[in-house]
């Protein structure tokens, strides 16, 4: 009895073994954890309002995503991936030699914030600041030192005399290099003494490591919630947490402008990036719903200026362009560089 | 010299003076102290722990709805009067819902007032309309109070976790809205029921929305599928190794190997099952099946180890009488020492599951930390675990989220508590002394 059973039990795994490998009919969407909230959002309004299934969402940030997209074509490799950066040259080439084509949609902006405790007193950075208060090595009387600054007043003598303490993600992030390239090299490119010793592009990436920068993990609500016990630290994060908690968080201002959703919009906020997501061409018409998918992402009711996206705290992108990328996005077009 | 034996004895004389003693007294209940004070603080903590969670989590398992005279207009809904299921479904009860909304507040008129307006609501509204009326078409016709679903900032502003003192620009709430919810509410037409929708569905990106079913149920599969394959599997190989294998080298060897494997980080299991599941059988992602897999992998040396320690505590004395009586060797083994082993085993096994209801790590790489509205139907669907589930909600931005994060570590708690009870009551019925 218990043996008959247990060969029954073999062949019904075997059987599942065999029907896994047939088709899907599930779009799967790998990425950023950037632009997860806004995919899921879309996936669900998507799976609401059609006939399709809802897609199911990764998330496994950038890199990882465009890692498993550009494995290959089949019922096994994610349909899209989600990214907060650009695809890099590098990943376009291992996905052209898997001969994917790829169509590149990009959704709108995102800011990254400086934020602080509403108990303290709000900050106004500028770019160089940043760098000076955060890099590893900063430029002193002609020769680069390791980073001195305690307090924020030894920066600049208007900012607050409190302790230099930012939480901050860990290099795995896409809101991290995004927030070394614009920030920290941007406030290199300010300092000229930085720039007469050498330190531009990468080289103006090193963040301090002697406890002045807390790497917080990648759960920005950990960042959040760390600021609201501590009013003397400022933490790095996306637009949507301080969007989200508006009521115990402030944003610093950047070169003088606050972080808000008119200004990262109109691009005044320099600390923007753009936010993406890439179709595997060879899947549309085998997986079903991929079309679909684009239409509702790209469609005014989402990442319009009123659509649900923005209350989710995507920034739009400018009128002319969603109207550019809708079109270049539902024709499919393919991606060169 | 000290060299006769008087002295030597003196020597070696305990000493039992008075002071002595009483020393030996405060050692010892100074180390009781110690003893004493540890169970203190791990108490305290777990107490503190529980009390944030439960502090939290509690105020999840309500919900804020919004009384609404509906008018479930004939016109609108079912025309000809048909009753016909099909177009009862397809009828626009996003119409409906809106229309008695604005009927509610005749002064709100404005495009963009009334869509602030709407945002009271939650975005489910049109199929509570819509599920009134399938399970009682008799409704069509009629104006009812119907309790509709408030919309998550509005279920914050109800529990109080919206500063009302604060500036306009810094709530999620705005002051009309406000002004609305005030009015409604003065009407006592605001009230928190019981949230059966964190009961009965999965996840879903708006707050009120959201649910633990999809996670409960991956959670059933995957274990499922662990059980499955880790029972037989792990008692066979506790009773050949127990009962049957010679003492060598070789099962030196593996008895190193099983102990070893009960060590290694579950993250390394993770990616044993990207290697050889997904990427050689090509088995899908995200499914509870490899979940299942990779979870029963970890979990083997676990159970092998509680099953061989269960059948060293069956007394030889029973395997000798009978094999005395003309027992084989096999017939020893299941007439008469696995049937006493067995609450032992069963034990184990529980321990070894509860050990992967809890677990994540692994999870992460074959892509089961994903967001899955459907709640899956099959060990081939798409599906995701409830630490994983707590583990994406912590990440949310929305603030209702939080709340609902540790109603999420409550209901695992429920599970694990559950199982470990079981564990227990299970020794207790049928473990035998001898």
């Amino acid at each position: 009895m218990m043996r008959k059973s247990f060969v029954l039990a073999a062949a019904a795994v075997t059987v599942a073994f065999a029907g896994a490998a047939e088709a899907r009919d599930q779009i799967r969407i790998v990425g950023s954890s950037t632009v997860f909230p806004f995919s899921t959002a879309v996936a669900e309004a998507f799976g609401k309002s059609t006939k399709f299934k809802t897609p199911v969402v990764e998330s496994t940030g950038s890199g990882g995503g465009m890692k498993l997209f550009c494995a290959g074509i089949g019922v096994n490799h994610p349909d899209i991936t989600n990214a907060s950066r650009r695809i890099k040259k590098s990943e376009f080439e291992k996905c052209t030699k898997a001969g994917i084509g790829i169509t590149e949609v990009k959704v709108g902006f995102d800011g990254i914030v400086l934020g602080s405790s509403k108990k303290s007193r709000p900050m106004s950075l500028t770019k160089a600041q940043i760098f000076l208060a955060l890099a590893h090595k900063v430029p002193q009387n002609g020769k680069l030192i390791d980073n001195p600054y305690k307090n924020w007043s030894d920066i600049d003598k208007n900012l607050p005399k409190t302790k230099i303490e930012v939480l901050g993600p860990p290099p795995t992030s896409g809101t991290r290099d995004a927030f070394v390239e614009l920030a920290m090299e941007g406030g290199c490119k300010a300092l000229p003494a930085a720039k007469a010793l050498g330190l531009k592009k990468k080289k103006c990436h090193a963040i301090r490591e002697d406890g002045a920068f807390i790497e917080a993990g990648e759960n920005d609500n950990l960042i959040v919630q760390k600021l609201e016990a501590n009013p003397a630290a400022v933490g790095i994060f996306g637009f949507s947490f301080l969007d989200q908690n508006s009521d115990k968080i402030q944003g610093a201002r950047v070169d003088g402008v606050q972080p808000t959703f008119d200004n990262i919009a109109s691009g005044k906020y320099a600390v923007s990036r753009s936010l993406f997501f890439y179709v595997k061409q060879q899947h549309v018409g085998t997986i079903p719903g991929i079309k679909e998918y684009v239409n509702e992402f790209t469609s005014e009711k989402a990442w319009g200026p009123d659509g649900y996206l923005v209350d989710k705290g995507l920034i739009p992108l400018p009128d002319a362009d969603r109207k550019k990328i809708m079109t270049s996005a539902r024709g499919l077009q393919a991606l060169s560089m | 010299m000290t060299d006769d034996p008087a002295t030597i004895l003196t020597a070696y004389k305990p000493d039992l003076t008075k002071a002595r003693i009483s020393k030996r007294y405060a050692a010892e209940k100074r180390f009781r102290m110690y003893g004493l004070s540890a169970i203190g603080v791990a108490v305290l903590v777990l107490a503190i722990l529980l009390i944030t969670i439960a502090g939290t989590g509690y105020s999840a398992f309500q919900q804020t709805h919004i009384a609404i005279d509906v008018n479930f207009d004939k016109e609108s809904i079912d025309p000809q009067g048909t009753n016909d299921p099909g177009v009862l479904a397809e009828a626009n009860y996003r119409g409906i819902a809106r229309q008695s909304i604005r009927h509610a507040f005749p002064e709100v008129t404005g495009r963009r007032d009334q869509r602030n307006l709407f945002r009271l609501f939650s975005g489910e509204i049109d199929f509570q309309v819509r599920n009134m009326v399938l399970d009682d078409p008799s409704i069509i016709g009629t104006t009812q109070r119907v309790w509709l679903k408030a919309a998550a900032d509005i279920d914050m502003l109800t529990k109080g976790f919206i500063d009302r003192s604060l500036p306009e620009g810094d709530r999620r709430v705005n002051d009309q809205s406000l002004t609305w919810y005030d009015k409604l509410d003065r009407d006592d037409r605001v009230k928190k029921r019981f949230n059966t929708t964190f009961f009965t569905t999965a996840d879903s990106r708006e707050p009120e929305q959201a649910g633990i079913l999809g996670a409960v149920v991956g959670s059933a599969l995957t274990l499922l599928v662990t059980l499955v394959l880790v029972f037989p599997i792990g008692v066979a190989a506790a009773v050949y190794l127990e009962e049957f294998a010679p003492h060598n080298k070789w099962t030196d060897i593996i008895e190193v190997n099983i102990n070893n494997l009960a060590a290694v980080p579950s993250i390394v299991f993770g990616l044993l099952g990207l290697a050889v599941f997904l990427n050689f059988f090509g088995l899908p992602r995200s499914a509870p099946l490899v979940g299942g897999m990779v979870l029963g992998l970890m979990t083997l040396p676990t159970i092998i180890i509680a099953g061989r320690s269960a059948l060293k505590a069956v007394p030889p004395s029973i395997r000798e009488a009978a094999l005395g009586i003309g027992a084989s060797r096999m017939q020893t083994v299941t007439h008469h020492v696995l049937p006493l082993a067995m609450p032992g085993m069963l034990t184990g096994t529980i321990i070894g599951m509860a050990q992967a209801l809890g677990e994540t790590a692994p999870l992460l790489m074959i892509g089961m930390v994903a967001f899955i509205v459907d709640v899956p139907g099959g060990i081939t669907d798409a599906a995701t675990v409830l630490p994983v589930q707590i583990f994406l909600w912590a990440d949310a931005p929305e603030r209702a989220f939080v709340e609902r994060t540790s109603a999420a570590i409550m209901v695992l708690l429920a599970f694990l508590i559950a199982m470990n009870l079981a564990a227990i009551l299970l020794r207790k019925k049928f473990e035998r002394r001898w």
